[in-house]
């Protein structure tokens, strides 16, 4: 699908969230000045393509109690990575996982996985488990804790071009 | 938080519906009313519990490119880095990290080709070398955090 300038002024309008008002997308269609079917067949649309990945809650992990951060990191057999990475992808306690390039001699590592715990222990406990489901597959891994966030900020409206990778 | 609170996150990470009352549908089946879940889901997000509500976009999908990144910044300049690199508009996150590579960002840019010219200009203005680990593949399933 194509991004028109309708489409771009509600991504504007909503990437910093819906308005807790008993009809959020009136207001929003209010705002933007379009009917509010439209806000809601528009969204129903990018929802579709995955322009928007899903539409809720953002929890903070701290304040839920997942004080530990753990990104894990693995060396992998490339020829096994995408299967291994796709069971790793989808244990409940993995949030992303991912493959990306070696920096050799400095990185041998390609396969990453977030996983979050109440304390270093949990995560250690879960990471455990991954190796477990590796095996011998994994030649070796580490884990890097999160000490601090430096700067967290959302997405920005200029980092929607026209086209997108969807086709629907 | 209480039991509501909690049903409420655990319940709304996703789906919240495209309805002209969406508010008044969660509380139906939740088994609450409209402004009960209005004032919660309000007071959650003002308390910092949530981050945000809303739809949650996806740059790349958006014909944007995203980008993770690794410096090892010697401890003596890392507080003169993070401002360097914060600085950037395109770092979306960046985080501090127990490791030899102790600074982790994302960059996100509106096209993919401008990737090499922000790291290029990270790497001039901060004297150090930077580790690009574009994604090659994602393993994905949406993240559920129990309250």
């Amino acid at each position: 699908m194509i991004l028109d300038a309708i489409d771009r002024a509600l991504i504007a309008a909503t990437q910093e969230g819906l308005p807790f008002r008993p009809r959020p997308y009136a207001a929003i269609a209010e705002r933007i000045g379009i009917p509010e079917t439209e806000v809601r067949r528009r969204l129903g649309r990018m929802l579709e393509c995955g322009i928007i990945r899903r539409i809720g809650a953002v929890p903070n992990h701290y304040r839920l109690g997942y004080r530990a951060n753990g990104m894990s990191v693995w060396d992998v057999a490339d020829e096994e990575t995408d299967r291994l990475g796709r069971e790793i992808g989808a244990l409940p306690f993995v949030s992303h996982c991912y493959r990306r390039p070696r920096h050799p001699p400095d990185w041998p590592y390609n396969l990453f996985a977030m996983v979050h715990g109440r304390d270093r222990a949990e995560v250690e406990s879960k990471v455990a488990e991954i190796a477990r489901l590796l095996g011998e597959a994994a030649r070796g891994y580490e884990i890097l804790y999160s000490l601090r966030i430096l700067k967290k900020t959302g997405l920005r409206t200029r980092f929607a071009g026209e086209k997108t990778s969807c086709s629907a | 938080m209480d039991a509501l609170d909690r049903l409420l996150v655990n319940r709304l990470q996703g789906g919240f519906p495209l309805a002209e009352r969406p508010f008044a549908e969660v509380a139906r089946a939740l088994g609450t009313d409209e402004a009960t879940v209005i004032r919660r889901l309000a007071r959650l997000r003002e308390e910092g519990v949530l981050t945000r509500f809303g739809p949650l976009f996806d740059a790349e999908r958006m014909g944007g490119a995203v980008t993770l990144c690794a410096m090892e910044v010697p401890p003596a300049r890392f507080e003169e880095v993070t401002a360097i690199v914060n600085a950037f508009p395109e770092v979306a996150h960046n985080y501090e990290r127990e490791h030899r590579f102790n600074m982790w960002f994302v960059l996100a840019v509106a096209d993919p080709a401008e990737i090499p010219g922000v790291i290029g200009r990270i790497e001039r203005e901060t004297g150090l070398p930077v580790l690009n680990f574009p994604k090659e593949r994602e393993y994905f399933l949406e993240l559920r955090l129990d309250a």
